[in-house]
């Protein structure tokens, strides 16, 4: 079976009205309503940004560009081998899959990791949650697209279990792709998020 | 329209995903625009063509993952209706809010 016809025996496989598997609108309609979630916590952040702090530095005083750029570039590159995982699968091509899947979450942690590190470093150098509104609006929205990351990553881990017990064959390949769209998602939400957030000037 | 029709003209509109090289070549592009948006930052440019620049190159990253990695480009089209009518509409509803409040002034 080629990849394309085994895409569109995983979209026909539950036989629905519209076509589309409803899991697979679910997550789509789910995903519709976090740019909805995120854009309120990018705009509070825009509101707040400027407002003087009571103590301590603004956010853009101590953004460190150049690593947060290597975290943005890891993050993208997830993406890739995301959707090599999923190209695994529709092959037919258990290995490979369990082997993207962990490269994913392998760079998820690393991006989580410099997330941690990013934060502990603000604290140090005076910006924290309490110092200042523009503050609170930054480690709020960073916050919980870490956390998203981080559920993301955890996703990922479970696939790897459930593939290395046999139970991901390639008629599966929706529960990746599941997956893969919500972790593709997180990441155009830090795509925008780096842009406005961290290069946009002040 | 019956429940076939419909669901054979689904399957009408959905088309081939691109092959792991294809993929690798968007990624490869993505790093680029991110590597120009870094760049950028260091440039002294007035503050409205940069963040005007910057926009333009975070929407090209954004459709670039959405088309091609989210597979909207080839997927039913109603997904994609289904997911940019909350991306317009967290859009609409923040830029009101922002200018509502004079942010960008």
């Amino acid at each position: 079976m080629t990849m394309t016809e085994a895409n569109v025996v995983t979209a026909h496989e539950e036989h629905t009205v519209t076509g589309i598997s409803n899991r697979k609108l679910g997550m789509w309609a789910f995903l519709a309503s976090e740019c909805l979630f995120f854009g309120a916590l990018i705009s509070s952040y825009l509101l707040y940004r400027g407002k003087p702090a009571v103590s301590g530095p603004n956010p853009s005083d101590v953004y460190d560009i150049p690593f947060t750029s290597i975290s943005s570039f890891v993050l993208l590159m997830s993406s890739l081998t995301m959707v090599l995982a999923l190209a695994a699968i529709q092959r037919g091509d258990e290995q490979r899959l369990r082997l993207w899947l962990i490269a994913t979450a392998l760079l998820g942690s690393l991006f989580v990791g410099g997330q941690i590190y990013e934060f502990t470093t603000f604290a140090e150098e005076g910006l924290t949650l309490r110092s200042s509104v523009g503050g609170t609006a930054f480690f709020v929205l960073t916050g919980f697209h870490g956390a998203h990351v981080t559920g993301g990553i955890l996703w990922m881990l479970s696939l790897v279990g459930i593939s290395a017990r046999g139970g991901l064959p390639k008629e599966r390949s929706l529960d990746v792709e599941m997956a893969g769209l919500y972790w593709h998602f997180v990441d155009i939400v830090w795509i925008v998020i780096f842009t406005v957030v961290y290069l946009t000037p002040s | 329209m019956t429940e076939s029709t419909m669901t054979a003209e689904s399957a009408a509109h959905e088309h081939p995903h691109p092959s792991p090289a294809k993929y690798v070549g968007i990624a490869l592009l993505l790093a680029v625009v991110t590597a120009i948006e870094v760049a950028l930052y260091y440039v002294e440019l007035s503050d409205n063509l940069m963040i005007g620049l910057l926009l333009a190159f975070s929407a090209v990253k954004f459709f670039l993952v959405t088309f091609f990695f989210m597979h909207l480009r080839f997927d039913n089209p109603l997904l994609r209706r289904l997911f940019f009518v909350g991306v317009v509409l967290a859009c609409l509803v923040y830029t009101a809010f922002l200018l509502t409040l004079n942010v960008f002034s």
